[in-house]
């Protein structure tokens, strides 16, 4: 058995899964110190349905918590910036872009050694200790206990920013180190600017991982946890301990996850409507496709591996607007659906209102909508069919139909067929979709490098890059036997010679639960 | 008339090279960065040259980079290679320039004259070699109207410097540049091309900055105004050396297909149209060179294909065109300077060995 646990941002939610039923599921209030909400949602499942604690083999958890510090500022550890590349990338110092704001929150300091590496691999300039022992006694006179370490192209070679980090915890052995290899992709400032967020991260990611784990412990569970991440794939509690960025996005991954994993599709189109908006995303083979631009997260530019999702603002407080042409949103009474909506009593025309009107649904009383006029009605469900249309048009990557998979409250906007994608798959329980995109998680590996491709050896690299793929995702604990490549992403790059090709593999497997654990 | 550039102006000047390299020139958001910076941390401003202003023997000496735009999101330049450049050309030259110049159109390389600008208190001019972007060094309307590039000066970040004179011969120029690009990482910064002011008055196109930043200022604000982005790139064109702008297509992306060929990145595009079953096929090299619609020629290198996001006006790169997009394509007419027979032999189709003649694109396609 396992229980995957979303921590969001108002609601934690939880369910108890065995193989691919769902055993329990309860939602609860998420509380401001995390555990007593995970306390109290544990309780509930067991309420729901009795288990042994033993029987119980991995915990998964999402949780909004990181991100969440990010944007509020708070709770983020002073933290330094060491950058290998000089002589090159002088002109841009870390944090060069950020606000200023958060360079405060994180009393962030950037300096600046020499190393990196060229595209190809050879040396910028070789790493230079005495540098390194410089800015250890510069962290240890400002007290700075979190570091993060860049280096040019270190997704092509690792080995400087592993060997600056061996000098400063030579010298700091408390300080935390997070490696820009570890983090990002190719794009310096992006890859940087992830792991200086990390790295500021850190000590947070210590107090909840262990909140956590006590949690667990006090329910009489002793089965592993792991965290989700944002790719889908799990990480366990010593990597989410070093590494809480990769937890930014896990949310709207879960959803999508958890929403495939009920209507049962593994290549979908998932369409969450919500109040104000409705996110738009794809999944492929089980898992979402990733945005291929830079993602801002509080104003920072970062690569993190987020997926691919389109807003609309559209969803079920979306104002209806009549006069002329009927427009839907983007404007929305939101969580004042319940005063406002004509449904409702209220006065304003709402989403809600015309699919009650068309008798999508049961809301409210149907009553008070049931003089609107007819073809407002139509001309406002048409458009919103017609603009989520048009968006899954946009997300899909090929002319092949994609079958659409809808949940959310607002999900009632929606009719039963859009273009040529069949019918809408319309899963229950999808209110506990988070927690159930946590609990059937995988463990993944990835590659994400430049190699140099000689003609005729295209398919012998490929062949390599996957195996190391699928290598790491059996080191991070996936069952050797489950383990497949989910995604192959090959990039020429234009003005390098002996086609340098950037080759992006992602492997997954199924978790290899341990069977001592009863 | 000269003035003075703003940081705030950066932003849109980018957005504005970005549509005048029809698809290439490279990704602004480290060139912007770089200009940005520079302006903050030193007490240099940018002051943007008229050609009309300049004296018939001051000396011009262009900056660039050129390589793998993939590379400098990754290695960040030191900040000083491209000034570095020109001032080894000056060496080489024994004259000080009074100037530098872009010598292209387009993401990366409309800021690198501004940040030598901003580094050195240079003036930039307004104008540049090639009227949009192209993959090559010899791709130059300086070039075509008998100004060599050579000497040719590289600066790298460990402040070495390489300058390299082939006479007149341009096609080995760029490549023996490239060479040595590639042995600095994939990425090199340049000063060629030096010339006097009466050259520039001579070879260059002129205005294109200011044309880039009034471009780049027309799509934001009928963006912010929710006006129509394509009416507003034409009244902005009309009474430039651009003035031809034509609407190619509007539809959706369906297909884009890519390969690298000897190091540059081709492929082709083809777009369905919202209304009724017509299609447009582009095809690019970095840059877009061809645009068909139906099977007939609508657009051809060097006159502008622009590919906008149909909602935003936001130009499109050849790199960043993606399955479902919503577009629009527009042809937009080349000064006359392009497209002289000199002009064609050196870039027009068959320099990119298309099996099309050049028509421009106002007799292809009416209003």
């Amino acid at each position: 058995m396992r229980i995957g646990i979303d921590v969001g941002g108002t609601n934690t939610d939880a369910v108890l899964m065995d193989g691919q039923s769902v055993l329990a599921a309860v939602k609860t209030a998420t509380t401001r110190d995390v555990t007593s909400g995970i306390n109290t949602a544990l309780a509930e499942l067991k309420r729901q349905r009795a288990f042994d604690p033993l029987a119980v083999n991995a915990v998964m958890i999402g949780t909004t918590h990181f991100i969440n510090a990010l944007v509020e500022a708070d709770r983020l550890a002073p933290t330094a910036a060491v950058r290998l590349g000089l002589p090159a990338t002088a002109s841009l110092p870390p944090m060069v872009d950020w606000p200023e704001r958060l360079v405060d929150a994180i009393a962030g300091r950037a300096y600046l050694c020499h190393g990196g590496h060229e595209f190809d691999g050879r040396h910028i300039a070789e790493l230079r200790e005495d540098e390194i022992l410089r800015v250890a006694e510069e962290l240890h006179r400002h007290e700075i206990r979190s570091v993060a370490i860049s280096s040019v192209f270190s997704p092509v070679n690792a080995e400087f920013e592993q060997r600056a980090a061996d000098i400063l915890t030579g010298q700091l052995p408390a300080i935390a180190v997070s490696l820009s290899s570890e983090i990002g992709r190719m794009g310096l400032l992006e890859r940087e600017n992830a792991t200086i967020i990390n790295a500021s991260l850190r000590e947070l990611a210590t107090q909840i991982v262990d909140g956590l784990s006590q949690s667990l412990e006090g329910a009489g569970i002793s089965a592993p946890l792991y965290l989700s991440q944002n790719d889908g794939t799990l990480m366990d509690v010593d990597f989410a301990r070093r590494y809480p960025v990769a937890t930014f996005a896990s949310g709207p991954t879960n959803s999508m996850r958890g929403a495939a994993f009920l209507s049962g599709v593994e290549s979908c189109a998932v369409v969450d409507v919500g109040g104000t908006t409705s996110d738009i995303g794809v999944l492929q083979h089980g898992f979402p496709r990733e945005a291929t631009t830079e993602v801002s997260v509080a104003g920072i530019r970062t690569n993190f591996r987020m997926p691919d999702v389109l807003s609309l603002g559209i969803g079920g407080g979306s104002r209806i607007r009549g006069d002329g042409t009927v427009t839907v949103g983007p404007d929305s009474v939101g969580y004042r659906l319940a005063d406002e909506a004509l449904v409702f009593g209220g006065a304003t025309l709402t989403a809600t209102d015309v699919a009650v009107a068309a008798g999508r649904a049961v809301i409210g009383d149907p009553g008070l909508v049931k003089e609107l006029d007819r073809s407002l009605v139509r001309a406002a469900l048409d458009r919103i069919a017609r603009e989520i249309g048009d968006a899954i048009e946009r997300i899909r990557t090929s002319p092949e139909p994609l079958p659409v998979v809808a949940v959310g409250g607002g999900s009632i906007l929606l009719p039963d067929e859009i273009g040529d994608s069949g019918p809408v798959h319309r899963p229950e329980h999808f209110a506990v979709a988070n927690a159930i995109g946590a609990a059937i998680a995988q463990i993944g590996g990835e590659v994400d490098r430049i190699f140099p491709v000689e003609p005729g050896q295209r398919q012998a690299v490929l062949d390599d890059a996957k195996q190391e793929a699928v290598d790491k995702a059996i080191a991070s604990g996936a069952k050797p036997g489950s383990v497949r490549v989910v995604e192959v992403d090959e990039v020429p790059l234009a003005y390098l010679p002996g086609n340098a090709t950037r080759i992006r593999v992602k492997a997954v497997g199924d978790l290899q639960l341990e069977a001592g654990r009863g | 008339m000269s003035y003075t550039l703003e940081i705030h102006d950066l932003a849109d000047l980018a957005r504005g090279a970005a549509l005048l390299g029809t698809g290439g020139g490279g990704d602004p958001y480290i060139g912007r960065l770089l200009v940005e910076q520079a302006l903050r941390d030193g007490p240099g401003t940018i002051t943007v040259l008229d050609p009309a202003e300049l004296g018939d023997d001051d000396v011009v000496i262009p900056t660039a980079q050129m390589g793998a735009p993939t590379v400098m999101v990754e290695k960040i330049p030191r900040g000083d290679e491209a000034v570095a450049a020109l001032r080894a050309l000056e060496g080489h030259l024994g004259r000080r320039a009074d100037a530098t110049m872009p010598i292209e159109c387009g993401g990366i390389n409309s800021m690198i004259p501004l940040l030598v600008a901003a580094r050195t208190g240079l003036p930039v001019v307004d104008a540049d070699g090639m009227g949009r972007a192209f993959p090559e060094l010899q791709m130059e309307t300086f070039s075509v109207y008998g100004v060599p590039g050579s000497p040719l000066a590289i600066g790298g970040e460990n402040g070495e410097t390489v300058v390299i004179d082939t006479g007149a011969d341009n096609k080995r120029l760029e490549w023996l540049a490239r060479g040595i690009a590639i042995r600095l990482g994939g990425v090199a910064h340049i000063a060629e091309y030096a010339m006097s002011g009466a050259d520039v008055k001579r070879t260059a196109v002129p205005n294109t900055l200011s044309l880039g930043l009034r471009i780049g200022r027309a799509l934001r604000t009928a963006r912010e105004e929710h006006r129509d982005p394509v009416a507003a790139l034409a009244d902005t064109m009309s009474g430039t050396l651009y003035d031809k702008v034509r609407v190619l297509f509007r539809g959706k992306v369906v297909d884009v297909e890519r390969r690298t060929v000897a190091g540059f990145a081709r492929g082709s595009a083809t777009l369905a149209a919202f209304e009724g079953d017509g299609r447009l096929e582009l095809v690019f090299q970095n840059e877009n060179l061809v645009a068909r619609v139906d099977g007939e020629i609508r657009c051809v290198v060097p006159d502008l294909i622009c590919v906008l996001e149909a909602d935003s006006g936001e130009p499109i790169t050849t790199e960043g065109l993606r399955y479902g997009q919503r577009a629009v394509v527009v042809g937009i007419s080349t000064p006359d300077l392009m497209r002289s027979p000199e002009a064609l032999a050196v870039f027009g189709p068959h320099a990119f060995d298309l099996d099309v003649e050049f028509q421009p694109v106002e007799d292809l396609v009416s209003l």
